[in-house]
């Protein structure tokens, strides 16, 4: 009777060391995704202080007086940010004056006419690529020696600070029209073409019409990536104390981040507060725009599926 | 242009219609110009900033030696007898890296790999939104919060060490919590390229769901994980406002995260902000920190998307 008692216990064995192992496993498992959604939390948590802090501390100065009243170093309890705000206005639609011909140009050129075997063409790829990674502090840079100075000499004025952000946030928009358009079946170039429509016609005519959704929501992310950069601006004049209202070709302006972060250098408390009503300010104008974007590329994005 | 083959007429024509264009559509080579044309801007970007960075540079490096402005550790730029010594700011700017991947390679990894291995299709949808969000932030907004939200209490937290109104290790966290989503988003469509096949097998060989994250996942989208954190390193070094707001602007060659130290990013900043008169060496400083600062984020750049390529040419 030796050998099925030797069985069962081996059975047993095996059956424990099955259901412990299996028990560890399972509790490392859990620990694992328990780790995963905790850095999940982390990011979520994150975003919801700064969003929740930054209302809090403006809860007192939200006014429509902060469209209204100029900046003040004085008079605290008055201050306001429209220069800052018009300059925003402002510098925002030369932006967009330059970058949508200059990046559905570019972009149709990219994904229409370029050969990719030949070598200049891979190198404007790989050149805006690389773009899109220079920092943007560094167009600040530009800005400065070449546009408010040097070649173009336009001076310290709105319209600078414009070309100064479309050349940053350009490779955003080329990015957003190539994939648009790379979405468009080829079928239809094909139908064009065969019914004797030339190149351009088949592009204007049925390539881009529906490819505008796509292109509208890459505008709208680069603008509201414009909106909210400051550090180029420091270098190309959005630094000066302003109190009356700009003007496109005069020197004098500022716009909403700067502004928010002249008020956030103070000493005095106070415009601390002041800082924050601006950054909720932006944050509402911002979301409301990023969230326009993503919910027409969403909007869209189904549509094709379906 | 590449319709022409399809356009010309073939050698020998006979009995086939003329295909040639009725017209020679100059209008048509005038859109070509124009669109080559506009294409060719982002070149003359680069050559632009390039420029622009180099030839204040040379005036530079005229005044100070190389050698000095790479092997130094003081820096007082705006001073009587003034050092340039940029490792002071380097430091600087190496630390607000470390720190801020400190935050964004775990917490952007782990939101990648719960998003595409464990996560129901809903919360996929309702996070991905989110994370949008916070990569639209402001870096003023994250600047402003960084000095007066989380300075305080991260000194509160670690009360055994000193904090100061200003510290470079703070303004790195921050940097962290911003780029949070380029770690997730690019880590994200690397595991995503990966084939389902692998990880059914892995599955079938009776893998839990950690073994297949861990083991098969994420060895396999490794370039492309690797690419989302040069990526995230690459824009810590490239950021400013909130390394200007919450950094601190004493110049020092330290590595104590509790310290105000400037970077190369907040001290473009901070001088650009003062009123610096053009062709003195002050004014000079802003370009060669500048051309420094473009070289370290070109490598970084061009190593990320050599990376991203290689995961696409396996999968894709």
């Amino acid at each position: 009777m030796k050998s099925p008692n030797l069985a069962a216990s081996g059975a047993a064995a095996a059956t424990e060391r099955g259901l412990l192992s299996n028990g560890r496993g399972k509790t490392v498992g859990t620990l694992f995704a328990s780790l995963l959604f905790f850095g999940l939390s982390v990011a979520m948590l994150g975003l919801a202080w700064l969003l929740v802090w930054s209302f809090l501390r403006a809860q007192g100065r939200l006014s429509w007086d902060l469209f209204t009243n100029p900046p003040s170093t004085l008079d605290i309890e008055s201050a306001g940010f429209r220069p800052a705000i018009l300059g925003t206005l402002m510098v925002m639609a030369f932006v967009f004056v330059v970058i949508v011909p200059l990046g559905v140009g570019a972009a149709i050129y990219l994904e229409e006419y370029a050969d990719r075997n030949r070598w200049y063409n891979r190198f404007i790829e790989l050149n805006i690529q690389n773009l899109a990674g220079v920092p943007a502090v560094v167009f600040g840079i530009l800005g400065l020696a070449f546009i408010a100075r040097g070649p173009f000499g336009l001076g310290f004025i709105p319209l600078t600070a414009s070309l100064t952000l479309a050349l940053l946030v350009l490779p955003t928009v080329i990015l957003a029209t190539r994939e648009a358009i790379r979405a468009v079946p080829d079928s239809i170039r094909q139908g064009s073409l065969a019914l004797g429509a030339t190149k351009w016609q088949t592009i204007s005519r049925q390539v881009l019409p529906v490819s505008i959704p796509g292109i509208t929501t890459g505008v709208i992310l680069a603008v509201s990536r414009a909106i909210g950069e400051a550090a180029p601006l420091l270098l190309v004049g959005a630094t000066t104390f302003v109190v009356f209202d700009p003007e496109l070709f005069n020197s004098g302006y500022t716009v909403l981040p700067v502004q928010i972060y002249q008020y956030a250098t103070r000493a005095q408390p106070e415009f601390h507060d002041l800082a924050a009503a601006g950054v909720v300010i932006m944050l509402i104008v911002l979301l409301t725009m990023n969230g326009f974007a993503i919910w027409l590329r969403n909007h869209f994005d189904k549509k094709r599926v379906g | 242009m590449t319709t022409s083959p399809d356009l010309a007429a073939p050698p020998d024509s006979g009995g086939l219609p003329n295909l040639r264009p009725s017209s020679p559509r100059y209008g048509e080579k005038i859109i070509f110009g124009i669109l080559a044309g506009s294409a060719v801007i982002s070149v003359a970007t680069t050559v632009a900033i390039v420029l622009s960075l180099i030839m204040p540079s040379l005036d530079f490096f005229r005044d100070v030696s190389i050698v000095e402005f790479l092997t130094g550790t003081e820096w007082s730029a705006g001073f009587q007898d003034a050092q340039y010594g940029v490792l002071a700011l380097l430091s600087g700017t190496i630390q607000v890296v470390f720190y801020s991947l400190l935050v964004s390679i775990p917490v952007g990894l782990g939101v990648a790999i719960y998003l595409n291995e464990y996560a129901p299709d809903w919360v996929r949808r309702a996070v991905t939104p989110v994370l949008e969000i916070l990569a639209g932030v402001p870096t003023v907004a994250i600047g402003l919060w960084a000095l007066y939200a989380l300075t305080p209490i991260v000194a509160d937290l670690l009360p055994f060490l000193e904090w100061g109104t200003y510290s470079i290790g703070v303004a790195g966290l921050a940097v962290g919590l911003m780029s949070v989503p380029i770690v997730s988003s690019v880590s994200q469509d690397a595991l995503r390229a990966v084939p389902d096949s692998l990880r059914q097998g892995a599955f079938a060989l009776g893998s839990t769901k950690r073994e297949v994250s861990i083991k098969i996942a994420v060895p396999a989208a490794f370039s492309g994980i690797v690419a989302s954190i040069i990526l995230a390193a690459s824009r810590a070094v490239g950021e400013t406002m909130i390394v200007l707001m919450a950094g601190g602007g004493r110049p020092q060659f330290t590595f104590d995260p509790t310290e105000p130290v400037l970077a190369m990013t907040s001290f473009i900043g901070q001088t650009a902000t003062g009123d610096i008169a053009a062709g003195t060496t002050t004014y000079d400083t802003i370009f060669a920190v500048g051309l420094l600062l473009f070289t370290i984020t070109l490598i970084l750049n061009m190593l990320a998307i050599r990376m991203v390529r290689r995961f696409r040419e396996v999968y894709e």
